[in-house]
């Protein structure tokens, strides 16, 4: 595996892992930019509009079509956010020439369709055609309504929202509805003409074609992106330490309770020195089955079916997640804190440590078995504002992790906001 | 061990059976950094009612036991089994569906003694009555967790709708009331007549020595060579489904919906054939490049949720499609008309090459996770048929046979709808 990242212009980065190991290549074109509350529902929409069509394959059965010619390649839209920043890409996973049955070369093709849909889309009167911002405009309304669907996912969102008020953090990455619902042509073609030129850009290659025919391939049909571009201020993270403990509770005719509770990590983020010290920590306290939330709150007090933590390492946030019994959510609270109290004070065993460390060196190392994480990592990586090691230096890093070190870490993490979503009255 | 080579797909698998029945296979993938095993049993939430040991008589057990066993199987009895993983920072999970229940870890270091690990605790149960009474607690919260999920409510609801008798209509985790019963005894009980290696498989994938995995197996695996047990699907399935429309609320944005048209289940050595066939025939009447889909999208009757598959257990065999939609009933309407067209007029030969090319792609793309071609491995070794096989097998699928299927199927009175609505206000 070779990998290498270069310039290809000012504000324009390259990122190439040349491997035989995967059947298939991955190209992915990113824009990154401020999440701002102006800007995020049209930076949102637009690839779903994009995806509608393109000049050449103007509706999506012709799109379709074209992409069964390339074997079924799977294209499509993401809307991610690392820490403040919007990022819109679109991502191209296709066969292997090695795969091909006549042997015929998919990189070319597919960074042509790529190229054709981010920069030659289907117009009416030189701006996206109505139909389709409207139909894009109602399904991403939904798509942002149905977040409540998932009652998990739903009181995380939540919590972020009460939690990180007032900070770009807490906005939806997909916008919001309403602006979705009544987007015009003409308003998305200029926010989108100003994303185009605007935005941090990003192109990640992962597959057997060495550089210089990725390279070659970027030059030749993502042009556009590369010249005359206006880069706007670098993403930025806000950090913040955590103020006194903020409650907010929610009802919901659901018959398990969530509890969300959210943590700052007190400037610890990826990039700096604690870093390392972090992750393990993070997989201590709740982030493996193996973990003092899994093992004391599910296993031991039976208190819910899940409890565990994720950590936001751009942001700085930890937030533990659990569904619990209506009548159970305040002892699930204290127990959720004991066990950070625990991993404050050392309580724990060398055993439980070198587990930890161990599965944090293992999901690193992993991460290289799949193109779609390293593609992730990348983008990463280049928006954390403090940087970030790569996979393998960071698992070196994180095996010279001591106990004292994981203490240390939880000390600065501070509990700032605990949501409750529970039943109706009467429930 | 003997091994095949897939030079299209540029794969290498070895096989064993074992004395004791065990089927054994290696996927070699040198260049990967993590090992991933998949242990597995030829037991899900279906099988509820089997032949007990002596032959006598049937035993009854209740909706979820499978699942809950599933749980059960990682307590050992001086609780190391996980401490062994863990140690060695692998990731160590289980599921259960409706006809196999399934163990593994993936990892990075330490694999001998993962495998060995994992071979072990799901070979020797150890059950209590507290510990029965502890999981019980935990399931409970699952259970809750899944009754709030809109998704699975309009999957079950359509199952009861499609199957007036195959136990695949039961819910894979049971139900509060009837897992509240279980004791040690009738887990020991579903152990010995499942748990036998002549009912399991082992896969494993990474870059490991295809002897080690065989001889490990061997000499941690019971001897002794059984076949497995009976099990009873209830009376034969009528062709029809049992009811066309169920609808209900929860707590959701948009109405939910999933339809399903009841199929034929395929005959013994048949199911990869018609598993790759009846996917065609989907992707011909609803996928992507489908003139339906695109009709219904264009009107918004559906959105990038929607989706279509075919999916099959013993003793049944169904199409299902699902997603959000205002109106569900004319999703429904409109793809009983498409499939109509397609049955009488045929399917477009140039839409046919163009889906046989892309499913082939999508399959080969598949074959990146090492997790899901384990499974599929093992699933279809179950089915004593050879996943990597699909090659070839898409060279003999003619549209005629696509067409039969959709025409044969994706009838009225093979079709169920059914909804999930947010509550009227």
């Amino acid at each position: 595996m070779e990998r290498s990242c270069k310039s290809l212009a000012d504000g324009v980065e390259l990122a190439v892992c040349r491997t035989e190991q995967f059947k298939t290549g991955l190209l992915s074109v990113t824009l990154a930019v401020p999440l701002a509350e102006q800007t995020a529902t049209v930076n949102a929409l637009a690839p779903e509009v994009l995806c509608r069509g393109s000049r050449r394959y103007p509706d999506m059965e012709q799109l379709s079509a074209a992409t069964d010619r390339l074997y079924g390649a799977a294209l499509g839209p993401s809307v991610r956010q690392r820490g403040e920043s919007q990022c819109v890409s679109l991502l191209c996973s296709f066969i292997d020439d090695r795969y091909t049955l006549d042997g015929t070369a998919l990189l070319e093709p597919a960074a042509e369709l790529m190229g054709e849909v981010l920069l030659d889309p289907a117009t009416q009167d030189g701006l996206f055609r109505q139909d389709y911002v409207e139909s894009e405009g109602v399904n991403l309304a939904d798509d942002i309504r149905a977040r409540i669907n998932d009652k998990r996912g739903w009181s995380i969102f939540r919590l972020t929202q009460e939690m990180c008020a007032g900070e770009a953090y807490a906005l939806d990455k997909l916008g919001d509805a309403e602006q979705a619902a009544a987007m015009t042509p003409r308003r998305l073609w200029d926010g989108y003409q100003d994303l185009l030129r605007g935005a941090r850009v990003i192109v990640c290659y992962g597959g057997s074609a060495d550089p210089q025919r990725v390279e070659e391939a970027v030059e030749r049909h993502f042009g556009p992106l590369l010249r005359g571009r206006e880069v706007r201020l670098p993403c930025q993270v806000v950090e913040r330490p955590a103020g006194p403990v903020r409650r907010v509770t929610d009802r919901l005719d659901v018959t398990q309770g969530k509890l969300a509770m959210g943590f700052r990590t007190g400037g610890v983020t990826m990039g700096t020195p604690l870093y390392p010290a972090l992750l393990v920590c993070n997989a201590l306290y709740g982030g493996t089955s193996h973990s003092k939330l899994f093992e004391h709150v599910r296993e031991k007090m039976s208190l819910c079916y899940f409890a565990s933590s994720m950590l936001d390492g751009v942001k700085g946030i930890l937030a533990v997640s659990s569904g619990v019994e209506f009548s159970d959510f305040d002892r699930a609270e204290q127990a959720i804190l004991d066990q950070l109290e625990a991993v404050r004070r050392g309580d724990f065993t060398q055993e439980e440590l070198d587990a930890a460390l161990r599965s944090v060196v293992n999901s690193l190392v992993s991460r290289r078995d799949s193109q779609g994480q390293m593609e992730d990592d990348w983008v990463t990586r280049l928006l954390s504002p403090r940087g970030g090691l790569d996979g393998e230096l960071l698992a070196r890093a994180v095996e010279q992790v001591t106990g004292d070190d994981v203490a240390q870490v939880a000390r600065l993490i501070q509990l700032d906001t605990v949501y409750r979503l529970t039943g109706k009255e009467g429930q | 061990m003997e091994f095949v080579d897939y030079p299209a797909l540029r794969e290498r698998v070895f096989r064993s059976t074992l004395p004791n029945g065990l089927r054994v296979m290696v996927l070699r993938r040198p260049e990967y950094s993590r090992q991933f095993a998949f242990f597995a049993t030829q037991y899900g939430g279906m099988d509820l009612r089997f032949r007990e040991e002596d032959g006598a008589g049937w035993v009854d057990t209740p909706a979820g036991i499978a699942h809950f066993l599933e749980h059960k199987m990682f307590d050992t009895e001086d609780g190391s089994a996980l401490r062994v993983l863990a140690a060695n920072g692998a990731v160590d999970n289980a599921f259960t569906a409706s006809h196999i229940t399934g163990y593994y870890f993936e990892g990075t270091r330490g694999f001998e003694e993962n495998l060995r690990t994992l071979l072990s605790f799901v070979s020797v149960p150890y059950f209590t009555r507290e510990s029965v009474a502890k999981e019980q607690g935990i399931i409970a919260q699952e259970i809750r967790m899944c009754e709030d999920d809109p998704e699975d409510a309009a999957y079950h609801q359509l199952l009861d709708g499609m199957y007036a008798h195959n136990p695949i209509r039961s819910r894979v985790v049971g139900t509060v009331e009837s897992i509240a019963g279980l004791t040690p005894e009738i887990l020991y009980q579903c152990h010995r007549a499942f748990y036998r290696p002549g009912n399991m498989a082992l896969c494993v994938g990474g870059n490991v020595d295809p002897e080690r995995v065989r001889a490990l197996a061997e000499e941690i695996l019971p001897a002794g060579h059984t076949a497995p047990v009976a099990v009873d699907l209830g009376l034969p399935e009528p062709r029809e489904t049992v009811r066309a429309y169920a609808q209900r609320e929860m707590p959701v944005s948009a109405p939910m919906f999933e339809l399903g048209f009841k199929g034929t289940p395929a005959r013994p050595g048949e199911q990869l054939r018609q598993e790759l066939t009846a996917q065609l025939a989907c992707d011909m009447l609803l996928g992507s490049s489908a003139p339906l889909y695109n009709r219904l999208y264009q009107q918004g009757l559906i959105n990038g949720s929607f989706d279509c598959y075919y999916d099959a257990a013993p003793g049944c065999a169904h199409l299902m499609a699902g997603g959000e939609s205002r109106e569900p009933r004319r999703v429904l309407e409109e793809t009983l008309k498409e499939a109509a067209r397609l049955a009488r007029e045929g399917l477009d030969p140039e839409l046919w090459e163009r889906q046989k090319r892309a499913a082939y792609g999508g399959m080969v793309r598949r074959l990146n996770s090492l997790e899901s071609t384990c499974i599929d491995l093992v699933q279809s070794c179950f089915e004593g048929d050879d996943y990597l096989r699909f090659p070839e097998l898409f060279q003999s699928i003619e549209a005629e046979d696509a067409q039969a299927l959709l025409a044969g199927w994706c009838v009225e009175e093979r079709a169920s709808l059914s909804v999930v609505t947010p509550p009227a206000t």
